[in-house]
Protein backbone atom coordinates (compact mmCIF):
# COMPACT_ATOMS: atom_id res chain seq x y z
CA UNK A 1 0.00 0.00 0.00
CA UNK A 2 2.55 2.59 1.18
CA UNK A 3 4.78 1.51 -1.71
CA UNK A 4 2.47 3.76 -3.70
CA UNK A 5 3.64 6.64 -1.24
CA UNK A 6 6.95 5.79 -0.97
CA UNK A 7 9.68 6.74 -4.03
CA UNK A 8 11.81 4.23 -3.95
CA UNK A 9 14.37 6.13 -5.86
CA UNK A 10 14.41 9.52 -4.69
CA UNK A 11 16.57 12.43 -6.55
CA UNK A 12 19.89 12.95 -4.73
CA UNK A 13 19.43 16.08 -1.56
CA UNK A 14 15.66 15.29 -1.80
CA UNK A 15 16.07 17.24 1.36
CA UNK A 16 17.04 20.23 -0.03
CA UNK A 17 14.55 21.38 -1.51
CA UNK A 18 12.74 24.06 0.06
CA UNK A 19 8.55 24.17 0.83
CA UNK A 20 6.83 27.43 1.62
CA UNK A 21 3.87 28.51 3.05
CA UNK A 22 3.00 32.44 3.38
CA UNK A 23 5.76 33.29 5.79
CA UNK A 24 7.34 29.88 6.72
CA UNK A 25 9.89 28.31 4.26
CA UNK A 26 10.64 24.43 5.25
CA UNK A 27 13.51 22.94 4.54
CA UNK A 28 16.11 20.41 5.44
CA UNK A 29 13.03 17.34 6.11
CA UNK A 30 14.94 14.51 6.37
CA UNK A 31 14.83 10.55 8.37
CA UNK A 32 16.69 7.94 9.57
CA UNK A 33 16.68 4.57 8.38
CA UNK A 34 15.30 2.54 10.25
CA UNK A 35 16.05 -1.03 11.42
CA UNK A 36 12.53 -2.76 10.06
CA UNK A 37 9.06 -1.40 10.80
CA UNK A 38 8.69 -2.35 14.82
CA UNK A 39 10.65 0.49 15.95
CA UNK A 40 9.67 4.42 15.85
CA UNK A 41 11.05 6.62 12.89
CA UNK A 42 11.88 10.05 12.89
CA UNK A 43 11.59 13.00 11.29
CA UNK A 44 13.43 16.39 11.31
CA UNK A 45 12.89 19.53 9.53
CA UNK A 46 13.99 23.11 9.63
CA UNK A 47 11.26 26.51 9.67
CA UNK A 48 12.19 29.62 9.03
CA UNK A 49 9.59 32.34 9.61
CA UNK A 50 10.39 35.88 7.31
CA UNK A 51 7.31 37.39 8.82
CA UNK A 52 6.59 39.78 11.65
CA UNK A 53 4.08 37.54 13.30
CA UNK A 54 4.99 34.34 15.29
CA UNK A 55 3.98 30.98 14.39
CA UNK A 56 4.21 27.23 15.71
CA UNK A 57 4.45 24.17 14.27
CA UNK A 58 0.96 21.88 15.94
CA UNK A 59 1.20 18.87 14.46
CA UNK A 60 2.32 16.69 11.80
CA UNK A 61 0.60 14.10 9.51
CA UNK A 62 2.51 11.50 7.55
CA UNK A 63 1.05 8.06 5.58
CA UNK A 64 4.35 6.16 6.87
CA UNK A 65 3.28 5.96 10.34
CA UNK A 66 0.24 5.45 12.48
CA UNK A 67 0.51 7.54 14.95
CA UNK A 68 3.13 10.85 13.92
CA UNK A 69 4.00 13.51 17.25
CA UNK A 70 5.91 16.23 17.86
CA UNK A 71 8.21 15.16 20.57
CA UNK A 72 11.12 17.09 22.39
CA UNK A 73 14.28 15.14 23.72
CA UNK A 74 14.98 17.30 27.28
CA UNK A 75 18.23 16.19 29.12
CA UNK A 76 17.19 17.09 32.97
CA UNK A 77 19.52 16.26 35.70
CA UNK A 78 21.53 14.26 33.62
CA UNK A 79 18.35 11.46 32.18
CA UNK A 80 16.92 12.18 28.70
CA UNK A 81 13.49 11.87 28.00
CA UNK A 82 11.38 12.40 25.29
CA UNK A 83 7.88 14.27 26.10
CA UNK A 84 5.32 15.31 24.01
CA UNK A 85 5.82 18.74 22.14
CA UNK A 86 2.28 20.34 22.05
CA UNK A 87 3.45 23.15 20.15
CA UNK A 88 6.79 24.39 18.70
CA UNK A 89 7.42 28.31 18.71
CA UNK A 90 8.59 29.40 15.07
CA UNK A 91 8.68 33.13 15.98
CA UNK A 92 8.54 36.17 13.85
CA UNK A 93 12.24 36.67 11.89
CA UNK A 94 14.03 32.99 13.44
CA UNK A 95 14.60 29.69 12.65
CA UNK A 96 13.79 26.80 14.38
CA UNK A 97 14.98 23.17 13.90
CA UNK A 98 13.71 20.07 14.82
CA UNK A 99 17.43 17.98 14.85
CA UNK A 100 18.79 15.22 17.08
CA UNK A 101 19.12 15.50 20.46
CA UNK A 102 15.94 17.91 20.76
CA UNK A 103 12.46 18.77 18.89
CA UNK A 104 11.65 15.71 16.50
CA UNK A 105 8.87 14.28 14.60
CA UNK A 106 8.33 10.64 16.19
CA UNK A 107 6.65 8.56 13.55
CA UNK A 108 5.14 5.83 15.24
CA UNK A 109 3.68 2.58 13.96
CA UNK A 110 5.81 3.06 11.12
CA UNK A 111 3.73 1.23 7.94
CA UNK A 112 7.08 0.16 6.41
CA UNK A 113 10.57 -0.13 6.67
CA UNK A 114 12.33 3.31 5.83
CA UNK A 115 15.32 2.75 3.94
CA UNK A 116 18.26 4.61 3.00
CA UNK A 117 17.11 6.51 -0.29
CA UNK A 118 13.16 6.70 0.41
CA UNK A 119 11.09 9.41 0.80
CA UNK A 120 7.95 10.12 2.19
CA UNK A 121 5.34 13.06 2.52
CA UNK A 122 5.08 14.90 5.90
CA UNK A 123 2.03 17.37 6.33
CA UNK A 124 3.37 20.24 8.81
CA UNK A 125 0.36 22.08 10.12
CA UNK A 126 1.08 25.55 11.60
CA UNK A 127 -1.37 27.21 14.15
CA UNK A 128 -1.57 30.54 11.57
CA UNK A 129 0.10 29.82 8.43
CA UNK A 130 -1.94 26.21 8.09
CA UNK A 131 -0.51 23.48 6.29
CA UNK A 132 2.15 22.49 4.05
CA UNK A 133 3.22 18.91 2.68
CA UNK A 134 6.84 18.23 2.28
CA UNK A 135 8.76 15.37 1.01
CA UNK A 136 11.48 13.51 3.69
CA UNK A 137 14.24 11.81 2.48
CA UNK A 138 15.26 8.71 4.46
CA UNK A 139 19.21 9.19 5.18
CA UNK A 140 21.46 6.81 6.44
CA UNK A 141 21.14 5.21 9.88
CA UNK A 142 24.72 7.05 11.00
CA UNK A 143 23.69 10.81 8.96
CA UNK A 144 22.97 13.94 11.35
CA UNK A 145 21.71 15.68 8.86
CA UNK A 146 21.46 16.49 4.89
CA UNK A 147 24.32 17.64 2.91
CA UNK A 148 23.34 20.71 1.13
CA UNK A 149 24.64 23.21 -1.05
CA UNK A 150 23.10 26.53 0.34
CA UNK A 151 23.94 27.61 3.62
CA UNK A 152 23.13 27.01 7.28
CA UNK A 153 22.25 22.99 7.33
CA UNK B 1 -4.10 5.25 59.63
CA UNK B 2 -3.30 7.20 62.16
CA UNK B 3 -0.31 8.69 63.58
CA UNK B 4 1.10 9.74 66.78
CA UNK B 5 3.36 12.63 67.39
CA UNK B 6 6.30 10.53 67.75
CA UNK B 7 5.46 8.59 65.15
CA UNK B 8 4.88 11.60 62.16
CA UNK B 9 8.47 13.00 63.46
CA UNK B 10 9.82 9.70 62.80
CA UNK B 11 8.11 9.81 59.17
CA UNK B 12 9.47 13.31 58.41
CA UNK B 13 12.85 11.94 59.71
CA UNK B 14 12.77 9.07 57.10
CA UNK B 15 11.47 11.55 54.13
CA UNK B 16 13.80 13.79 55.07
CA UNK B 17 16.76 10.82 54.93
CA UNK B 18 15.70 9.69 51.83
CA UNK B 19 15.73 13.10 50.43
CA UNK B 20 19.05 13.86 51.63
CA UNK B 21 20.13 10.85 50.24
CA UNK B 22 19.00 10.99 47.01
CA UNK B 23 20.31 13.94 46.90
CA UNK B 24 23.93 12.88 47.87
CA UNK B 25 23.19 10.73 44.93
CA UNK B 26 22.53 13.78 42.27
CA UNK B 27 25.72 15.11 43.11
CA UNK B 28 28.23 12.07 43.66
CA UNK B 29 26.78 11.72 40.01
CA UNK B 30 28.82 14.88 39.45
CA UNK B 31 31.65 14.92 40.97
CA UNK B 32 35.24 15.13 38.76
CA UNK B 33 36.55 11.85 39.48
CA UNK B 34 40.26 13.02 40.83
CA UNK B 35 43.43 10.83 40.83
CA UNK B 36 43.52 10.57 44.30
CA UNK B 37 40.20 9.25 44.82
CA UNK B 38 40.00 5.29 44.53
CA UNK B 39 39.29 4.11 41.38
CA UNK B 40 35.27 3.42 40.48
CA UNK B 41 35.05 0.30 38.73
CA UNK B 42 31.63 -0.45 37.81
CA UNK B 43 30.33 -4.18 37.32
CA UNK B 44 28.18 -5.59 35.25
CA UNK B 45 26.69 -9.48 34.65
CA UNK B 46 24.24 -9.28 31.53
CA UNK B 47 23.82 -11.95 29.05
CA UNK B 48 24.13 -11.15 25.23
CA UNK B 49 21.99 -11.53 22.33
CA UNK B 50 22.53 -15.39 22.78
CA UNK B 51 22.32 -15.69 25.90
CA UNK B 52 25.97 -15.81 27.24
CA UNK B 53 26.47 -13.74 30.48
CA UNK B 54 28.81 -10.76 29.62
CA UNK B 55 30.67 -9.46 32.64
CA UNK B 56 33.81 -6.64 32.75
CA UNK B 57 36.27 -9.18 33.42
CA UNK B 58 35.63 -10.62 29.60
CA UNK B 59 37.13 -7.46 28.09
CA UNK B 60 40.03 -7.03 30.25
CA UNK B 61 42.50 -5.50 28.09
CA UNK B 62 40.22 -3.20 25.82
CA UNK B 63 39.10 0.28 26.49
CA UNK B 64 35.53 -0.48 27.33
CA UNK B 65 32.54 2.62 25.29
CA UNK B 66 29.18 1.67 26.83
CA UNK B 67 26.03 3.52 26.55
CA UNK B 68 22.74 2.37 27.99
CA UNK B 69 19.73 2.35 25.91
CA UNK B 70 17.00 1.39 24.42
CA UNK B 71 16.65 -0.30 20.99
CA UNK B 72 12.94 1.78 20.39
CA UNK B 73 14.38 5.12 20.79
CA UNK B 74 14.58 7.13 17.61
CA UNK B 75 16.08 10.23 18.50
CA UNK B 76 19.31 10.14 21.26
CA UNK B 77 20.15 6.32 21.11
CA UNK B 78 20.65 6.13 17.12
CA UNK B 79 22.50 9.52 17.19
CA UNK B 80 24.89 8.38 20.10
CA UNK B 81 25.39 4.88 18.24
CA UNK B 82 26.35 6.26 14.85
CA UNK B 83 29.41 8.21 16.85
CA UNK B 84 30.58 4.91 18.18
CA UNK B 85 30.09 3.46 14.50
CA UNK B 86 32.33 6.24 13.06
CA UNK B 87 34.66 6.62 16.09
CA UNK B 88 35.08 2.17 16.03
CA UNK B 89 35.97 3.34 11.67
CA UNK B 90 37.63 5.86 12.69
CA UNK B 91 40.12 4.25 14.71
CA UNK B 92 41.20 1.80 12.30
CA UNK B 93 43.61 -0.75 13.70
CA UNK B 94 43.10 0.52 17.05
CA UNK B 95 39.69 -0.42 16.85
CA UNK B 96 40.64 -3.24 18.06
CA UNK B 97 42.04 -2.23 21.43
CA UNK B 98 38.36 -0.90 22.04
CA UNK B 99 34.85 -2.51 22.54
CA UNK B 100 31.65 -0.93 22.28
CA UNK B 101 29.07 -2.18 24.74
CA UNK B 102 25.33 -1.32 24.30
CA UNK B 103 23.20 -2.36 27.47
CA UNK B 104 19.60 -2.43 26.92
CA UNK B 105 17.26 -0.77 29.62
CA UNK B 106 14.34 -2.19 28.51
CA UNK B 107 15.43 -5.86 28.20
CA UNK B 108 12.66 -7.33 27.49
CA UNK B 109 11.07 -5.46 24.06
CA UNK B 110 14.52 -4.92 22.93
CA UNK B 111 14.90 -8.80 22.87
CA UNK B 112 12.10 -9.43 21.15
CA UNK B 113 12.55 -6.92 18.63
CA UNK B 114 16.00 -8.11 17.82
CA UNK B 115 18.56 -6.78 19.78
CA UNK B 116 21.68 -7.66 17.61
CA UNK B 117 20.09 -6.54 14.76
CA UNK B 118 20.25 -2.95 16.69
CA UNK B 119 23.78 -3.00 17.08
CA UNK B 120 24.73 -4.92 13.91
CA UNK B 121 23.03 -1.98 11.81
CA UNK B 122 25.43 0.66 13.41
CA UNK B 123 28.39 -1.16 13.54
CA UNK B 124 29.80 -5.08 13.46
CA UNK B 125 31.88 -4.59 16.71
CA UNK B 126 29.08 -3.19 19.04
CA UNK B 127 27.74 -5.87 21.55
CA UNK B 128 24.35 -5.66 22.62
CA UNK B 129 23.48 -7.00 26.11
CA UNK B 130 20.45 -7.37 27.65
CA UNK B 131 19.74 -8.96 31.08
CA UNK B 132 16.67 -9.42 33.47
CA UNK B 133 15.08 -6.52 35.45
CA UNK B 134 17.42 -7.39 38.41
CA UNK B 135 20.69 -7.82 36.26
CA UNK B 136 19.65 -4.32 34.61
CA UNK B 137 19.12 -2.56 37.90
CA UNK B 138 22.35 -3.84 39.43
CA UNK B 139 24.29 -2.40 36.24
CA UNK B 140 22.79 1.08 36.12
CA UNK B 141 23.18 1.00 39.99
CA UNK B 142 26.72 0.30 39.38
CA UNK B 143 27.38 2.78 37.11
CA UNK B 144 25.11 5.05 38.92
CA UNK B 145 23.50 5.94 36.13
CA UNK B 146 19.43 6.38 36.30
CA UNK B 147 16.35 5.00 34.03
CA UNK B 148 12.63 4.69 34.37
CA UNK B 149 10.14 3.46 32.85
CA UNK B 150 6.93 6.20 32.21
CA UNK B 151 3.57 5.19 31.09
CA UNK B 152 2.62 6.77 28.29
CA UNK B 153 -0.88 5.55 26.21
CA UNK B 154 0.55 7.43 22.89
CA UNK B 155 3.63 5.70 23.01
CA UNK B 156 4.81 1.99 21.29
CA UNK B 157 3.25 -0.55 23.95
CA UNK B 158 2.02 2.15 26.29
CA UNK B 159 5.45 3.11 27.65
CA UNK B 160 8.53 5.20 26.92
CA UNK B 161 12.17 5.03 29.12
CA UNK B 162 13.91 7.37 30.09
CA UNK B 163 17.78 6.93 31.01
CA UNK B 164 21.05 8.70 31.55
CA UNK B 165 21.81 9.50 27.47
CA UNK B 166 25.87 9.85 28.15
CA UNK B 167 28.66 7.57 26.73
CA UNK B 168 30.99 6.13 29.24
CA UNK B 169 34.60 5.43 29.37
CA UNK B 170 36.01 2.67 30.93
CA UNK B 171 39.98 1.85 30.87
CA UNK B 172 41.81 -1.91 30.26
CA UNK B 173 41.58 -2.54 34.00
CA UNK B 174 38.12 -1.68 34.58
CA UNK B 175 38.84 1.64 36.18
CA UNK B 176 35.79 3.86 35.17
CA UNK B 177 37.93 6.73 33.25
CA UNK B 178 35.28 9.46 32.17
CA UNK B 179 31.92 10.04 30.43
CA UNK B 180 31.22 11.52 27.10
CA UNK B 181 28.14 13.93 27.88
CA UNK B 182 25.65 13.54 25.30
CA UNK B 183 26.09 15.26 21.64
CA UNK B 184 30.15 15.04 22.15
CA UNK B 185 31.12 14.89 18.88
CA UNK B 186 32.69 11.62 17.37
CA UNK B 187 36.26 13.44 16.98
CA UNK B 188 36.03 14.68 20.15
CA UNK B 189 35.52 10.91 21.28
CA UNK B 190 37.82 9.82 18.51
CA UNK B 191 40.70 12.08 19.89
CA UNK B 192 40.31 11.08 23.81
CA UNK B 193 40.59 7.09 23.02
CA UNK B 194 43.69 7.69 20.63
CA UNK B 195 45.41 9.71 23.31
CA UNK B 196 44.94 6.85 25.66
CA UNK B 197 45.84 3.86 23.14
CU1 LIG C 1 10.45 10.92 20.45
Amino acid sequence: MLSTLLTLTAPAAFACEIFTVGDLSVEHAWSRATIGADRPGVFYVEVTNAGTTDDALIGIATPAAGMPMLHETVVTNGIASMPHAMSIPVPAGQSVKLAPGGYHGMLTGLTTALNEGDSFPVTLTFEKAGEVTVNVEVLSLRAEGPDCEHAGQ
Amino acid sequence: MRLTGPQKILWAAAGFAALAYGALMVFSDRAPVSVAQAAFRPTFTLPDAEGRLRTLSDFAGKHLLMFFGFTNCPDVCPTTLAEVAQVMDDLGEEAANVQPLFISIDPERDRRLGLAAFTAAFHPTILGLAGDAEQTRAAAESFKINFEREEDAAAPDGYMMSHSPALYLIGPDGDWLRQFTYGTPAADILADLQSRL
